[in-house]
């Protein structure tokens, strides 16, 4: 029996293989297992390899699995790209269509079932997909009945002829593979606790965020990965009276979010770094408008078309510092599909109380790696919109304009939106004075950058630091952000066997930087190790401008595209000992 | 019922004397007045160049936002608050050169927002350089062997795009570009009016006079039908573009705020931002 099973499908894109992974992983969640699934993709529609791993616990996991139990292969290239993964009690399960060759140094076993040819004979070479997950069921010793309702859905609405051959060709892998197996069983998983989870990426968390934030617009431009924001809200927005505009460009998408903002409808965009770089020259215009705005960025390997469809963190730097001048920003790091829901909810809020651009970042990891989500608690997400103006306004006299940038001790104004009687002002980019009129007075332009900058230094904001602090004095503290949170609390499990005290922060916040509190965190640790997926260590290179303590801060640092195993991050951090 | 002093703020413009903006600044707050709006019910969004400043320069709502996005912006503006009337304006540089893909765009989306280009076919605030719509040969600081680019036809292009409202004035007929900014906000979609407005500073060649010279009232053009795109593009065509009044309206074609499935009769800005937790656990349970 085991608790924990690493799966991975692989073949060309276009084959089917994302569906294969679809299915096989739905399916386990509904048994009650946690799954963690991170999909290898290339920038193409037909062709090039591509492989879906995923991982399967009775336990939460959040993190990709250092190796792997069985590969499900559709070409002789899966094979040679990621039987290195497979441990020795391993299974390749092949088509035996392209004849697969086991490489010579794996003591993993190979079965070779004829996908493609059972699937032909059953009616469509499509079905080999169904064939495959017949085969690891057998593998599994997994009864493939529970694979029925998920087929039912998907297939359902093509008839039920399709979905019974859909059952067929799943059936006839199963069989055809215990045959071979020959009642030797490789494999078999503890039972899950039957509880029902959520299975979702964190883009759908980041959509449903937002519309249970109060989201009801959104101006967006496709880019990898961040499109399934805007597809899943153009679906749900129509409801609740709202849409979804797909713009010319990326600018039109912040311009136009901007505008609705100001026109008092929470809006949101969201796009990956090539659209952030063109985004930049608005975000600074939200700034010194004080016009709240929500921006995704979902942060993929860069710079310029980079690695479009590859993990990477380098954005980090760009979102906090982005825009020529200075204005007030909020940056936030989800680090876990849960957090990406609750956070994508509270952008809306701090977007509205201190009234300026909010950054809300992922990374490929985290939008696109589908995961078991413990339940959402709606009753936790609230509406706050900071001093909009609710009630009635005074008059004023001599067509004076409402001091719509007020200078306020906590440097938020009231503000009104267009439509509203006595309301009147000015918005501009230019520097501007208290009813919003250009002002280039020395004075005027002191008071209301103070004002603006002051805004977001006594942020109040939840948890900017995931701690798990158990050592008052650590060997090593270990950080990072975003989607590296369970790869790292699983190398800090075994950086523990190994005999060293080891406390984790990750950081939520990422500008204003919670400086105190890591500042704490340092002083109480020997060795700083910072993981971040980007070539220049950006994370470590803030927290050192922030907190000091150069000499303890050490970068461990990957930027191949690929996300961290827990084992080489495990090795990384043993190497500083 | 607001009358157009009413539209007028406190505030002096930073034009220079004789620029053909102040005409269409007086024809905006006028024709507010007779469409019978009040001035909060008005928001004027523009761009950056001189004539972006027009903005500040109507008691009104107004959005002065960065170079070229005068357009995105009202767009949406005018989706949170269909109630609300959204003027766009910018100058020629602003809507047909760094604005140009937003202009076209928003013509084929069809949203209801009146965009006004202030056109002198010059750079002004950036002291004379350029402009797409500065004829070939055009001498400037920028160009001063003459341009040898060719000079962009704002209005046979939005006929191209789909335009649904395309009228063309001189800054000096008040009445007419009045006339022509009342039947652009009442044009259910986008409505594109671009206004001959000579900049008396850089200028030396398109001036007032040579506008008098060279334009042709489509008024003056006996049974000149509006409703009828070839020949608008034709007269277009045979007048160099020089020519002014209303040139093409579809009155047919329903607005993009029309054609937005379940788009909410009410401003989008007076939305309930809860969901009832029925609705919440149906979005939730799609994910199990």
């Amino acid at each position: 029996m085991i608790n924990q099973l690493s799966w991975k499908v692989g073949g060309q894109q276009g084959e089917g293989i994302e569906s294969t992974g679809e299915i096989f992983s739905i399916a386990l969640n509904r048994l009650g297992y946690y799954l963690y699934g991170y999909r290898h993709f290339s920038s193409r529609i037909k062709g090039g390899h591509t492989n879906n791993k995923i991982r399967v616990s009775t336990t939460q996991v959040r993190s990709i699995s250092d190796d792997l139990d069985i590969l499900v292969a559709f070409d002789q290239e899966t094979i040679d790209v990621n039987y290195k993964e497979l441990h020795e009690n391993g299974v390749i399960i092949a088509d035996a269509k392209f004849s697969p060759k086991k490489p010579e140094d794996t003591q993993a076993a190979m079965y070779a079932v004829p996908f493609t040819d059972m699937a032909t004979e059953l009616g469509t070479s499509l079905m080999k997909n169904m064939v495959a997950i017949g085969a690891t069921s057998a593998i599994l010793d997994l009864d493939i009945q529970v694979f029925a309702e998920v087929v039912q859905e998907i297939f359902g609405r093509k008839g039920q002829q399709v979905v019974d051959k859909n059952m067929e060709a799943i059936k006839a892998g199963y069989e055809y593979t215990k045959e071979q197996l020959g009642g030797a069983q490789t494999m078999q998983l503890e039972k899950a606790d039957g509880q029902k989870r959520l299975f979702m990426i964190g883009n759908d968390a980041i959509a449903l965020g937002a519309l249970a934030g109060g989201c009801r617009f959104m101006a967006a431009y496709p880019i990898t990965p961040a499109s399934e924001i805007m597809e899943y809200l153009i679906k749900k927005l129509p409801a609740l009276g709202g849409t979804v505009i797909q713009t010319e460009d990326e600018i039109a998408a912040v311009t136009m979010a901007i505008g609705a903002n100001y026109g008092g409808v929470r809006t949101i965009t969201a796009s990956a770094g090539p659209g952030l770089s063109l985004k930049m020259e608005a975000i600074g215009l939200a700034g010194i408008t004080e016009t709240p705005v929500v921006i995704v960025d979902t942060q993929r390997g860069g710079p310029s078309t980079g690695l479009p469809t590859k993990q990477e963190q380098s954005d980090l730097m760009a979102m906090i510092y982005g825009t020529h001048g200075e204005i007030p920003k909020i940056v936030m790091a989800p680090s876990t599909v849960q957090e990406a829901f609750y956070d994508a909810a509270e952008a809306f809020n701090l977007a509205e109380e201190y009234q300026c651009p909010v950054i809300l970042l992922t990374d490929l990891q985290l939008s696109l790696g589908k995961q078991t989500v413990e339940p959402l608690n709606y009753e936790k997400v609230e509406i706050r919109r900071g001093k909009l103006a609710t009630e009635e306004l005074p008059e004023i006299e001599n067509k004076g304009y409402f001091k719509r940038y007020e200078v306020t001790e906590d440097g938020v104004s009231p503000r009104v939106i267009p439509g509203m009687k006595n309301g009147i002002h000015h918005v501009t980019g230019v520097e501007h004075d208290e009813t919003g009129k250009p002002s280039e007075s020395a004075a005027n332009r002191i008071a209301q950058m103070d004002k603006r900058l002051r805004k977001v230094s006594n942020l109040k904001f939840d948890t900017p630091i995931h701690k798990y602090a158990p050592h008052e004095e650590a060997d090593l503290l270990i950080v990072g952000f975003n989607s590296t949170r369970g790869t790292i609390e699983e190398a800090m499990g075994r950086l523990e066997k190994d005999g060293l005290k080891v406390n984790h922060a990750h950081v939520r916040l990422v500008h204003p930087f919670p400086a105190e509190e890591m500042m704490q965190l340092v002083q109480s640790a020997k060795k700083v190790a910072v993981i971040e997926n980007n070539a220049t260590g950006q994370l470590a290179n803030i927290i050192k401008m922030n907190v000091g303590s150069h000499e303890k801060i050490h970068k461990i640092l990957k930027y191949d595209g690929n996300p961290f195993l827990p084992q080489e991050v495990h090795t990384k951090c043993k190497e500083l000992f | 019922m607001a009358t157009f002093k009413e539209f007028r703020n406190n505030v002096k413009p930073n034009w220079c004397p004789g620029c053909g903006d102040f005409s269409v600044q007086a024809a905006i707050q006028r024709a507010a007045a007779n469409v019978g709006l009040e001035p909060e019910g008005l928001a004027v969004i523009s761009g950056i160049g001189c004539s972006g400043r027009i903005s500040g320069y109507i008691n009104s709502y107004g959005f002065h936002g960065i170079h070229g996005r005068a357009l995105p912006i009202a767009q949406g503006v005018k989706m949170a608050n269909r109630d609300l009337t959204v003027i766009a304006s910018g100058g020629d540089g602003d809507g047909f050169a760094i604005g140009m893909g937003h202009t076209v765009h928003a013509i084929r989306r069809n949203i209801n927002v009146t965009y006004i280009v202030m056109d002198n076919q010059i750079y002004g605030l950036t002291k004379g350089q350029t402009s797409p719509r500065s004829a070939a040969g055009f001498k400037t600081k920028s160009t001063p062997a003459g341009s040898i680019e060719q000079a962009i036809s704002p209005m046979e292009l939005a006929l191209t795009a789909g335009a649904t409202f395309v009228a063309q004035s001189f800054s000096t007929d008040l009445k007419d570009l009045t006339a022509l900014i009342e039947a652009g906000i009442k044009h259910e979609g986008f409505s594109l009016i671009n206004v001959f407005s000579p900049c008396v500073t850089y200028n030396k060649v398109n001036t007032y006079d040579w506008f008098k010279e060279n334009l042709t009232k489509l008024s003056d053009i006996e049974g000149y039908d509006p409703s009828n795109r070839e020949a608008a593009m034709q007269t277009l065509m045979q007048h160099s573009g020089l020519v002014t009044g209303l040139i093409y309206q579809d009155t047919e074609r329903k607005s993009y705020q029309q054609l937005v499935n379940g788009y909410s009769e009410t401003p989008l800005s007076q939305a309930d931002l809860s969901l009832d937790q029925e609705y919440f656990d149906k979005l939730v349970t799609e994910f199990m």
